[in-house]
């Protein structure tokens, strides 16, 4: 199953490399990887999606938290949470194809941020299925390229309270 | 008063109680070992090659407690710590180790030995650090101890470019320590605490299944309290030797791939499995699917990651092994316990492990003519009535060491564990002489393990460190060369060893002792000449090449069908050969 984890951490030099060493060293998956800053300009906040049985992610939890760096691991997936991906999509529009792409972009509440007289490039955020969504759609009319940031996200506000309580149950 | 980066760590080490380093250097250390020059608390042992310094940290730090430090240089010194770092890491094991870096500006350069040692090494410490500022530095060396010694121990590193060891700035050592992501949980949860009691009270058939978590943890007497306390049989990890009394009579010896039958069948037909300070390691628990199946689980470790990892736990309890033993015995104390009562409860489950006792003892086959490897290590305890440090190298003979040499106390067998590391035993060896200068230290080796750490005989000589070292030589890369017999129909690829070099003249040539012992009958002069000689001994005993270690769960099999003695030949042109269950398993 797919999970969503948060994970606070001292905001160093090889800090990314340890948490990226230790998927890698142990065989874990990372689908996708973001890392941001917070308030705090010592901590950084990364997010990653990750999956597998229960065992494999209590595993990767754990690992998570063992790490020095690590001050806070939160697996957003056991609880209700809000999560978005961007993503900027250049696509090829000439003639009639112009008009489609506007269409399409106006449809899912993208932008176009750059254009060129054969091309645009769209901006676009949402949660993942959106994103694809819209992809599937300009497909159609040639995409030269696409970024995209990887999925954060954060637990909503009830929910969390609640897994502070948890995790407090767990760890005795 | 401004110190430079040099004076800097060794006033650091000294107050972190240092009175060891193990070393060798070159050009971006000269400072430091320059600082060392005049420095009276601290000994600096100059070894031959830094994989042996760092193999002298961990025996120094196994035998002691203390951390181990060692210093080397940049470059090549660096990476010639990789296996050590690995080794104590598997092992748990407290190192400090300073490595030199080029300077600061030239990182990144691929200056002349510069390795990026932190990035090498990431995965195998528990945590390392780059020295950027002088200012830094004495902050980050009690961080280093800090991290190294609490928590599940294991190796730190710093690495300490070139200039930083000559900046200078004010130096006062932080007395206190606390980082805000790191908070190891030391006391157990009481409630987990509680159910664990009551299993204990409930259980039939338990078993204490024993790792290095309670040698680390000095919690030998909270171990031999519950046991007693409890009346439950302890079996023990090949780390975890020593923290029960191999003689005692609740000792079932070793479990696992070379354990002893009645512990793999009391943990195979046991009700309550008790781990403490273990960690469900694969040579533990054979086939896993068939491991202790029809048990409740307790599982006492201080590192969240090892409970849950490779097997079910229905108890977990998360904290360090010697408070937790301390609560789990007190509120055992004051429960309905009576010691009488449980003897009488639980006699069936002895009298059971008694007719395993019986059924299948520990043996081999005594031999007139040739030397059986099992005898001499039999012989060695005898005459030294288990009052030694034993440290091994890794194969046939190491488990030999463990099955028949019997552990009365902690920290008195260190041995490569999780890692397996040959030519682990001789430089341990070394450390542990090192901490005890009066103690009897002997390395049980094997011909090919020796000769993978043996220029440090140059060390032990000139630094008077007596170790009695035991070639156990039978000629082969043996446990190689049983696992060939055993899994592929006899071709010895690449493990006959042959002619090793005269291990008594090699002795010699270094200025320490050799002697030899060819016969039976000459094992035990051999043992006791060594035992008088006030300088390092190399005892090449001549052993049967083709003698196997027993009992044997192939790699991948399940613990409860051990194999006792090697097959019989199907037919003259088709030699005997076992199926392996998994051939996914290594030796
Ligand atoms: C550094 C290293 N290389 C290879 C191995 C694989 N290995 C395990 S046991 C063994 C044979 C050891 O031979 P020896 O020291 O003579 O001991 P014996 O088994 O003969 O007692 C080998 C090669 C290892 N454990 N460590
Ligand atoms: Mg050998």
């Amino acid at each position: 199953m797919q999970r969503i984890i948060s994970i606070q951490v001292e905001n160093k030099f090889g800090v990314l490399s340890r948490v990226a060493g230790l998927f890698s060293g142990r065989g874990f998956n990372i689908e996708s990887l973001s890392v941001g800053m917070t308030t705090d300009p010592t901590m950084s906040q990364m997010t990653i999606v990750t999956d597998g049985d229960e065992r494999i992610i209590e595993q990767i939890v754990k690992q998570l938290n063992k790490l020095i760096d690590v001050i806070k691991v939160v697996d957003l997936t056991e609880n209700e949470f809000v999560e978005r991906e961007m993503a900027l999509i250049k696509v090829h529009a000439r003639g009639d194809d112009r008009a489609e792409a506007l269409r399409i972009t106006d449809i899912f509440r993208a932008r176009i941020i750059d254009s060129s007289p054969t091309t645009y490039t769209v901006e676009i955020s949402g949660e993942v299925k959106k994103i694809e969504a819209m992809i599937n759609l300009l497909r159609p009319l040639g995409i030269k390229e696409i970024v995209r940031t990887g999925r954060v996200a954060i637990a909503r506000e009830e929910a969390k309270m609640l897994v502070q309580k948890e995790k407090k149950v767990a760890e005795g | 008063m401004k110190l430079t980066g040099s004076q800097i760590l060794i006033e650091s080490l000294k107050k972190e109680g240092v009175d060891t380093i193990f070393g060798l250097p070159g050009g971006v250390v000269l400072g430091i070992f320059d600082a060392l020059y005049h420095e009276k608390d601290i000994k600096v042992i100059l070894t031959r090659h830094e994989q042996g310094a760092m193999h002298m940290a961990e025996g120094y730090a196994k035998a002691t407690g203390k951390p181990g430090v060692a210093l080397v240089t940049s470059g090549p010194g660096a990476t010639n710590t990789v296996t050590g770092l690995t080794n104590a890491y598997m092992d748990s094991c407290p190192l400090v180790v300073i490595t030199g870096q080029v300077p600061s500006q030239m990182i990144g350069n691929d200056a002349f030995q510069e390795a990026d040692i932190v990035g090498i090494s990431r995965p195998c410490t528990k945590y390392n650090f780059l020295v950027k500022d002088v200012k830094d530095l004495a902050q980050i060396i009690k961080e280093a101890f800090y991290i190294a010694t609490t928590g599940r121990p294991g190796p730190v590193l710093i690495d300490l470019p070139k200039d930083v060891t000559f900046a200078k700035t004010d130096y006062k050592y932080p007395d206190k320590v606390s980082i805000r992501s790191y908070n190891p949980t030391v006391q157990g949860n009481k409630w987990q605490i509680k159910q664990a009691a009551l299993a204990i009270g409930k259980a039939k058939k338990p078993v204490l299944y024993v790792g290095g978590g309670v040698v680390l943890s000095n919690a030998h007497k909270e171990i031999s309290d519950l046991a007693e306390m409890t009346q439950i049989p302890v079996t023990m990890t090949l780390m975890g030797l020593g923290a029960f009394s191999g003689t005692h009579p609740l000792s079932l010896g070793m479990l696992g791939m070379h354990g002893l039958a009645c512990a793999n069948w009391a943990v195979h037909d046991c009700d309550l499995l008790i781990a403490v300070g273990a960690r469900f390691d694969d040579r533990v628990t054979g086939k896993v699917s068939e491991f202790a199946p029809n048990c409740e689980v307790i599982h006492i470790d201080i590192d969240p990651t090892s409970i849950r990892k490779n097997f079910k736990v229905d108890i977990p309890i998360v904290g360090d092994v010697r408070q937790v033993l301390k609560e789990l015995n007190e509120v055992l104390r004051n429960s309905f316990i009576e010691k009488g009562d449980l003897i009488e409860t639980r006699k069936p489950w002895f009298d059971q492990i008694e007719e395993w006792k019986r059924e299948k003892p520990l043996q081999f086959h005594q031999d007139t003519q040739i030397i059986k490897p099992q005898f001499v290590i039999q012989k060695i305890y005898e005459l030294t009535k288990g009052n030694a440090i034993v440290t091994t190298d890794v194969g046939q003979h190491q488990m030999w060491a463990a099955q028949y040499f019997k552990f009365n106390q902690s920290r008195t067998f260190l041995s490569s564990g999780g890692l397996g590391t040959m030519g682990y035993g001789f430089p341990a060896a070394l450390g542990a002489q090192a901490a005890f200068p009066q103690q009897l230290v002997i390395n049980i080796s094997g011909d090919g393990s020796i000769q993978m750490n043996i220029q440090e005989m140059a060390t032990a000589v000139i630094e008077n460190l007596p170790v009695k070292i035991a070639i156990l030589n039978n000629r082969y890369l043996g446990m190689v060369r049983q696992w060939q017999q055993l899994f592929y129909e006899q071709r010895y690829s690449s493990s006959y060893l042959d002619q090793s070099p005269d291990f008594v003249k090699l002795a010699e040539a270094y200025g320490a002792v050799g002697l030899r012992a060819t016969k039976p009958e000459e094992v035990e002069g051999v043992i006791l000449e060594a035992l008088k000689v006030k300088k390092p001994v190399i005892m090449d005993f001549l052993v049967d090449p083709n003698e196997n270690v027993y009992p044997m769960v192939p790699a991948g099999g399940a613990n409860h069908a051990m194999v006792f003695e090697d097959p019989k030949p199907v037919s003259e042109d088709k030699p005997a050969s076992m199926q392996s269950p998994d051939s996914i398993l290594t030796a």
